[in-house]
C-alpha cells in the first residue's frame, strides 16, 4: 500500500480539475444515455405549464395593441376590450401623435431617455475604466466611495430638498441628474474590463497609446456587449421614470409620457389638453388609452430583441465578479 | 499552456528587466525615487483620475451631500420661514411625534406582512421557473421562453399596473367575460383586502423570470457527471432533482433570501404608490410611502426625515446582519470581508 503510493504519484496524471464542466453541455446532441425517457403526462404537463406562462405575460399585451386598433364599434360589440381584432384602424395613434399632449409627452421622454442615457453611459465608461487598475492612485479610496453608496442612500426628503434646493425644480434635468450614476452598472463595467485582454492593453502601451486611446481605441470595441446591455438598463429607467417627473415638475406641459399614461389610465382623469379629443368622442376613449400603454411599451420591446440575447453574458459577469 | 503559467502580472516578456512595482506599473517605466513616487504616481494615473471624477462627483453631490439635510430631522424646517441653517433645533420632537403616530406604525405593519409574502410567494417561482427551463431539451424553446419570461422586468411600474388593471379591474378584461356570461364581475385593484397578495402577483408578473437568469447560471455550473454518477446508482428523476440539482442551488438561494431579508423594509415603493389612491393608505401605506406623504405630500420635512432616517438606521442595521449571516454561511455577500 505505502509503497504504491509514491508511484501513483510519480505516474498518474495530476488530479483533474474540480471545476464544472463546461456550462451547460451542448444539449443539442440528444439526451445523454442515463436520463429517461420523459413520459407523456410529464411531457404534457410542462408544455402546459410553458403555454400558460408565456400566455400569461403576451396575452395581456395582446389585448392592449389590438383593443388600441379597434374602432367604436368593435369595442362596443366586444363589451370593452377586444380580444380578436375585427378591424384595424389606425385612428387613436394618429390623433394621439397629430400633435397635443401625447405628442409633447413622447418626445420629452424620448429626449430624456437619449441624452440620459448618453450621459449616464459616458460617466460610467469613464469611471469604470479610470477604476479597472487596481494600484493607481487613490484606487482604493475613490472605490469605496463608489461602494459605499450601495449601503446607505441619503433618503427621500434629503435628496427632494438638495434637488430643489440647487434650483432644478420644473427644470428637465431633474428627471436625469439625481438617478445619471448607477454604482452597480460602474462595477458590472468595471469587471469587464478588468478581464479585457490585458496582454492587448499593454501592447497598446508599449507601442505608446494613452489610456483615453486605449479605452476608445481597444476597450471599449472588446466590451460591446456589455455596453449594449448597460445602455440599456439606463435608457429603461429614463424611460420609464415618473416619480422624479411627479415629485420636482409642476408645470404639466413638462411631463413625460409615463406621468400622462398615470393619469389617463391609472387615475382615470383626462390630462390637460386632452379633455376636449376625449368628449367629443373622436376616438373610443379605450382606443385611446390602449395606445397611450402602446406608446409606453414600443421603444422597450423594439431595442430588446437586440439585446436580449447579451442579457446572460453581462449579468453574469457582473453578478460573480462584481 | 505557457500562458496559464506566466504571472499576468508583469505583463512584460521574459527576459527584459522591466521594473513592476506590484502595482500594475507599466512595463518599461523608470522607477521612480521614493521621495517622488506619488508625483510619479499622479502623472501615470491622472487621465484614470479624470476619468473618474465626473461619476464621483455626481454622487457626491446625490448621495453624500444630500446627508447635510438630514439634519432636518432634528429641526423645525420651514424651507418658506427659514433656511437649513436658520431654523431652529428641536431635538428629538420630531422623533417622539413620529413614533407616536400611528400610521407609522401601520406602515411597519404593512410593509413586513408585504415583505413576508413576497419572500414566501414571489421567491420561489424563479427557482422553479428555472428548474423547468433546465430540464427543456429543445435549446430553441428554451431560447423562446426565456425571452418572452424576460421582458416584462424593463416595463415601466406606471405600464405594469395598468395591464394589471385592464385585466382585473372593475372594468377589466375578467369581469367584462364573466358579466359576458350573466356572472358578476369584480374589481381587485381597488379592494385593501386583496392588496398585498396583488402587489405580490405584479411583482411575479414583472419580475420573476427576471430571476431566473441567476439560477439558470448556477444551473449550468452543475457538474454533469454528478448526474450520470446518481443515474448509474439507480437515482430517479426526482431523486437527482433532490440530491444533486437543489444542493448546487442552494448557495445562490441562501445567499439571495438573506439579501431579501437584509431588506426587508424596503418595498416596491413606486408600485405601491401609483396604487395608493385606489385602495387607501389603510392597506398600502408602507414606510417608503408614508415618509412621501408626510414630507413632500403635507410639507411636514422634518417628521418625513425623521421616519426615514429611522428606516434608513434600522434598515443599515439589517443589511450587515443580513451579509453576517452570508458571510456565516460561507458565501460572499454584497461585499466582501
Amino acid at each position: 500500500m505505502s509503497a504504491t503510493a509514491p508511484l501513483r504519484t510519480a505516474t498518474a496524471p495530476p488530479d483533474p480539475p474540480s471545476a464544472p464542466t463546461a456550462p451547460r453541455p451542448d444539449r443539442r446532441g440528444g439526451r445523454p444515455v442515463w436520463e429517461e425517457e420523459p413520459g407523456p403526462a410529464g411531457q404534457g404537463l410542462k408544455g402546459v405549464a410553458l403555454v400558460t406562462v408565456c400566455a400569461a405575460i403576451l396575452g395581456p399585451l395582446w389585448v392592449v395593441v389590438v383593443t388600441s386598433l379597434s374602432d367604436q364599434k368593435t369595442i362596443t360589440e366586444a363589451g370593452g376590450l377586444v380580444i380578436v381584432p375585427k378591424t384595424i384602424t389606425f385612428r387613436a395613434y394618429q390623433e394621439l401623435l397629430s400633435g397635443g399632449t401625447v405628442t409633447r409627452a413622447t418626445v420629452i421622454s424620448l429626449l430624456v431617455t437619449l441624452v440620459g442615457t448618453a450621459i449616464s453611459m459616458a460617466v460610467s465608461i469613464l469611471c469604470a475604466y479610470g477604476l479597472s487598475r487596481p494600484g493607481s492612485l487613490l484606487h482604493r479610496p475613490i472605490l469605496m466611495t463608489l461602494l459605499v453608496t450601495m449601503f446607505f442612500s441619503a433618503g427621500l426628503i434629503p435628496t427632494y430638498l438638495l434637488v430643489t434646493g440647487i434650483g432644478l425644480q420644473d427644470s428637465y434635468w431633474a428627471m436625469i441628474l439625481p438617478s445619471a450614476v448607477s454604482v452597480f452598472n460602474i462595477l458590472v463595467l468595471r469587471a469587464f474590463f478588468m478581464n479585457t485582454a490585458p496582454e492587448l492593453i499593454d501592447s497598446a502601451r508599449i507601442d505608446g497609446a494613452g489610456e483615453w486611446r486605449i479605452l476608445l481605441r481597444i476597450v471599449m470595441p472588446l466590451s460591446k456587449a456589455v455596453i449594449a446591455v448597460i445602455s440599456l438598463f439606463y435608457a429603461v429607467g429614463y424611460w420609464s421614470q415618473w416619480f422624479n417627473a411627479m415629485i420636482y415638475l409642476n408645470d404639466a406641459g413638462k411631463w413625460p409620457l409615463q406621468m400622462i399614461l398615470r393619469q389617463l389610465v391609472i387615475k382615470q382623469e383626462a390630462p390637460q389638453g386632452m379633455s376636449q379629443m376625449i368628449a367629443t368622442q373622436q376616438v373610443p376613449g379605450l382606443a385611446v388609452q390602449m395606445a397611450v400603454m402602446v406608446l409606453a411599451l414600443i421603444p422597450v420591446v423594439a431595442v430588446y430583441p437586440f439585446v436580449q440575447k447579451h442579457f446572460t453574458k453581462g449579468m453574469l459577469t457582473g453578478a460573480i465578479k462584481g | 499552456m505557457s500562458s496559464a503559467v506566466r504571472p499576468r502580472a508583469t505583463g512584460a516578456p521574459a527576459g527584459t528587466t522591466a521594473p513592476d512595482d506590484g502595482r500594475g506599473g507599466r512595463p518599461g517605466a523608470p522607477r521612480p525615487a521614493a521621495a517622488s513616487r506619488r508625483w510619479y504616481r499622479l502623472r501615470r494615473d491622472r487621465s484614470l483620475l479624470l476619468m473618474a471624477l465626473p461619476a464621483v462627483g455626481l454622487l457626491v453631490l446625490f448621495v453624500y451631500v444630500p446627508l447635510i439635510w438630514t439634519t432636518v430631522a432634528f429641526k423645525d424646517y420651514d424651507p418658506y420661514l427659514s433656511g437649513l441653517w436658520d431654523s431652529p433645533w428641536t431635538g428629538w420632537e420630531n422623533f417622539s411625534l413620529l413614533l407616536s403616530d400611528s400610521r407609522f406604525w401601520d406602515a411597519g405593519v404593512n410593509t413586513l406582512a408585504i415583505t413576508f409574502l413576497q419572500l414566501t410567494l414571489f421567491f420561489p417561482v424563479p427557482i422553479a421557473l428555472a428548474l423547468l427551463l433546465n430540464s427543456l431539451m429543445s435549446e430553441r424553446v428554451r431560447a423562446v421562453v426565456q425571452s418572452v419570461l424576460y421582458l416584462p422586468h424593463f416595463f415601466s411600474w406606471v405600464l405594469v399596473i395598468t395591464v394589471f388593471q385592464q385585466m382585473l379591474g372593475g372594468a377589466g378584461l375578467i369581469s367584462q367575460l364573466l358579466r359576458a356570461r350573466g356572472y358578476e364581475g369584480f374589481d381587485l385593484m381597488t379592494d385593501p383586502g386583496v392588496f398585498k397578495f396583488l402587489v405580490t402577483a405584479q411583482l411575479v408578473w414583472k419580475d420573476a423570470g427576471w430571476g431566473v437568469i441567476v439560477f439558470l447560471a448556477a444551473l449550468s455550473a452543475v457538474n454533469q457527471d454528478l448526474y450520470e454518477a446518481a443515474a448509474a446508482d439507480g437515482a430517479g428523476r426526482w431523486r437527482r432533482m433532490w440530491h444533486v440539482t437543489l444542493p448546487a442551488l442552494r448557495p445562490v438561494i441562501a445567499l439571495l433570501l438573506v439579501l431579501r431579508v437584509g431588506d426587508a423594509l424596503t418595498v416596491g415603493f413606486e408600485q405601491i404608490l401609483l396604487q395608493r389612491d385606489a385602495v387607501g393608505p389603510g392597506a398600502s401605506e408602507v414606510f417608503d410611502t408614508y415618509v412621501w406623504w408626510v414630507g413632500i405630500a403635507n410639507g411636514d420635512y422634518g417628521v418625513a426625515a425623521a421616519g426615514g432616517l429611522v428606516k434608513g438606521v434600522f434598515s443599515l442595521v439589517l443589511v450587515l446582519l443580513a451579509n453576517k449571516v452570508a458571510h456565516l454561511l460561507g458565501e460572499q455577500g454584497v461585499y466582501r470581508k
